[in-house]
């Protein structure tokens, strides 16, 4: 613990081999990770994939099965929760109901004896605009006021290490956007090490250095927010940050710096360097932004993917842009998203359409379309119970 | 249109007097008992203790009047056992407090992913209540026994004095008096800490608190409604007690209670205004107690 002081700037994070199992369950299979010191690191995952654990292990609330943590090069694996240089903003708030927010605030101040808690406690409240509700109990706060103070709360301590679990969802976009700036530039003025969890995508590639997507236990992949849209490496990062349209097929030629998919016919080129794998059965895909609706047949060249005739099956307007779904011929449905500038065709349901994008717009995948389980993974007693009696029926059949 | 709004405004307006006639009703066995069995005893009781002896009387026997000075005397006769009550009252009050907290804590909090383990510790708090009171205290008495095992192995540990006993002393009484309203003290801090969010802990230690300070900034205010109900329901009945102090049980000629004074008084010298005087005296002391205690500790939503 920086004893009777304010971190002078962040610390680094490193997590080696971390692993947490729960009776019958493990929530964290193995995460290796190096979070730089006044860097903004975002965890992204869908629901149950284990972030909350991780800042948990982070913060010491839970204890680890295997593996080590470091702050700032010094191994605390062991070290008690409440001496290490780490505070959290809890997804549940955890906000003292017997105490006023103004001393909930400066909780953690007077554990440390520091100064002039009630002014600091005071400057918190009124970067979350909330100074004027300080007398006031938790419970008297909406859902969103409480998350405010929740942050506040936390950013009082200037810890080496902040950890968010999810500490804007409960708030409106407009509020959201002022909080997200307003964390931006506390971690910036004074150097501090975010590692912050959300489910919001948006919210994860505007806010942070890094980014950090998870998946039942596991990183899948890490890396600056563009890099990680432009050149996902799994179908689950392709799908989960933003949407994707994805293809496979085999890789039918090489060239000096492309290669050549088949898809059931149709030829997919995508450039090298954007692909993760250049040989074999690969996945390759194109975001839906890239492509270009056109109503004829487009002229064929070396720079172009074209997929086509197809048809429009679903056309939603969305205000900026217009979302098509176009069914092709063994190759799928297909998402277009089109700008609203009044410059491309306008289509409706059931039109004939072509779709094209540029060679240097697709990316490849690192591993394979789970194609959907042909056989249903059901085993509950009903499924198992129709299984035999379809084989069962079958075999009557024959007979 | 109009009509319509009519009708419900008769409606709405008919709705709560009609609920409050119902409440009233239901009240009503409640209040008649009230004034049955406690407005009358107290008002009657009010009586007895300013009555005067009756001129040409036989012991026990006393007219109807206004003798103010019934207070002031029991006052002074007995002062010392006044005091002593409230003494006896509040040590059993803290030792009861210090034993059950923890035990209600590992029960309530410690205990929580072990069900089977909960039920059992309570039911080995509820299980003395099966057995009179009056027998327990009696055995208590066996096992504090000058002849006892106890005893002895004490004396032979050179942790008592050879000529030293047990039964008839102070430490006795408040011994028995904890022992005997330890389930009373350790049921409402268990139903409170019982439903203590253990993520107020986990935020104290993330803020820098020992398990320490914790316990003392987050822990004990969570519970302190507990604490209060557990108080009221041992210092209450332990004021008043005249079971444990009494010579048959566990008390001796020193420790007599205020319980066991107005015992006396009604039983044996049929000084029936001196034994009013003195109950009131000590509700009216435990009213005031209690509500200064109720008032400090914030939680008045109890009363
Ligand atoms: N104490 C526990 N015992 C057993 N399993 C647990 C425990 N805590 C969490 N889990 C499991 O571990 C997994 C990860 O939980 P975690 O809370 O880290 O999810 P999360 O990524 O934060 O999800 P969300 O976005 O919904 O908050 C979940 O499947 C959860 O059921
Ligand atoms: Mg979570």
């Amino acid at each position: 613990m920086a004893a009777g002081g304010f971190a002078e700037a962040g610390a680094d994070l490193e997590l080696v081999g971390l692993q947490k199992r729960f009776p019958g369950f493990t929530a964290i299979e193995e995460l290796n990770l190096t979070i730089p010191a006044g860097s903004f690191f975002a965890l992204l995952g869908p629901s149950g994939c284990g972030k909350t654990t991780t800042l948990r292990l982070v913060a010491g609330l839970e204890e680890v099965t295997a593996g080590r943590i470091l702050i700032g090069g010094k191994d605390v694996t062991s070290t008690k929760a409440y001496q290490r240089p780490v505070n959290t903003v809890f997804q549940s708030y955890a906000l003292f109901p017997h105490m006023s927010i103004i001393d909930n605030v400066a909780f953690g101040l007077r554990r440390r004896k520091i100064d002039d808690a009630m002014g600091k406690a005071h400057e918190a409240l009124r970067l979350v605009e909330l100074d004027h509700l300080a007398a006031r109990k938790p419970s008297q706060l909406s859902g969103g006021q409480q998350q405010r103070v929740a942050l506040a709360r936390a950013i009082v301590n200037r810890p080496a290490l902040l950890l968010l679990d999810e500490p804007l969802g409960a708030l409106d976009l407009k509020l959201r956007r002022q909080m997200q700036l307003e964390l931006k530039s506390v971690q910036e003025e004074v150097g501090l090490t975010f590692l912050h969890v959300t489910h919001d995508q948006e919210e994860a590639m505007t806010m942070a250095d890094t980014v950090a997507v998870m998946n039942k236990g596991r990183i899948e992949q890490l890396g600056a927010p563009a890099v990680l849209y432009e050149l996902p490496r799994t179908v689950f990062v392709a799908n989960f940050l933003g949407q994707s349209n994805l293809f496979s097929g085999q890789v039918v030629a090489e060239n000096p710096d492309s290669i050549s998919v088949d898809i059931d016919g149709t030829r997919i080129v995508v450039p090298k360097a954007r692909a993760h794998r250049t040989s074999g059965h690969i996945t390759v895909g194109v975001r839906p932004e890239k492509l270009i609706l056109a109503r004829e047949a487009p002229v064929e060249s070396a720079d172009n993917n074209i997929l086509g005739p197809g048809r429009v099956i679903d056309v939603s307007f969305s205000g900026v842009s217009t979302q098509y779904l176009i069914q092709i011929p063994l190759v799928g449905t297909i998402v277009l998203f089109a700008q609203n500038m009044g410059t491309g065709p306008i289509v409706g349901e059931g039109a004939e359409v072509w779709v094209s994008w540029h060679v240097e717009h697709g990316f490849g995948l690192d591993d394979e379309v789970e194609t959907g389980s042909r056989f249903p993974a059901d085993t509950d007693t009903a499924t198992l119970a129709l299984q035999k009696r379809h084989a069962l029926m079958s075999e009557l059949g024959e007979d | 249109m109009a009509f319509s709004a009519f009708a419900t405004a008769t409606a709405t307006e008919q709705a709560p007097r009609r609920a409050s006639k119902v409440a009233l009703l239901l009240l009503l066995p409640g209040i008649a008992y009230l004034m049955l069995f406690f407005l009358v005893p107290l008002f009657s009781l009010v009586i007895t203790s300013l009555q005067a002896p009756a001129e040409f009387g036989d012991i026990g026997e006393f007219d109807n009047a206004f003798r103010w000075e019934n207070y002031t005397t029991v006052i002074g006769q007995y002062s010392a056992q006044i005091l002593r009550s409230f003494l006896y009252a509040v040590l059993a009050t803290i030792f009861a407090l210090l034993f059950s907290y923890p035990l209600a804590y590992f029960i309530g909090v410690r205990a929580r992913p072990y069900p089977l383990l909960q039920k059992l510790i309570l039911v080995m708090v509820i299980a003395p209540f099966f057995i009179s009171f009056l027998l327990r205290t009696l055995a208590w008495k066996q096992i504090l026994s000058d002849e006892s095992p106890v005893v002895a192995g004490l004396k032979a540990l050179s942790l008592l004095a050879p000529d030293a006993f047990l039964t008839g002393t102070p430490f006795a009484v408040v011994f028995g008096l904890t022992y005997n309203f330890i389930p009373f003290m350790t049921l409402p801090l268990y139903a409170s800490l019982e439903r203590l969010d253990t993520r107020y802990l986990e935020a104290g230690s993330d803020l820098y608190s020992t398990p320490f300070t914790t316990f003392r900034t987050v822990t004990i205010p969570l519970s302190m409604p507990g604490i209060v109900s557990g108080v009221l329901l041992t210092f209450i009945p332990a004021a008043g007690d005249y079971v444990n102090a009494s010579r048959e049980f566990l008390g001796g000629t020193g420790t007599t209670m205020i319980g066991n004074v107005i015992e006396s008084n009604f039983l044996i010298s049929l000084n029936y205004p001196a034994a009013a005087s003195l109950s009131i005296i000590l509700m009216a002391v435990i009213l005031v107690l209690v509500t200064a205690y109720v008032k400090r500790s914030g939680t008045e939503d109890l009363l």
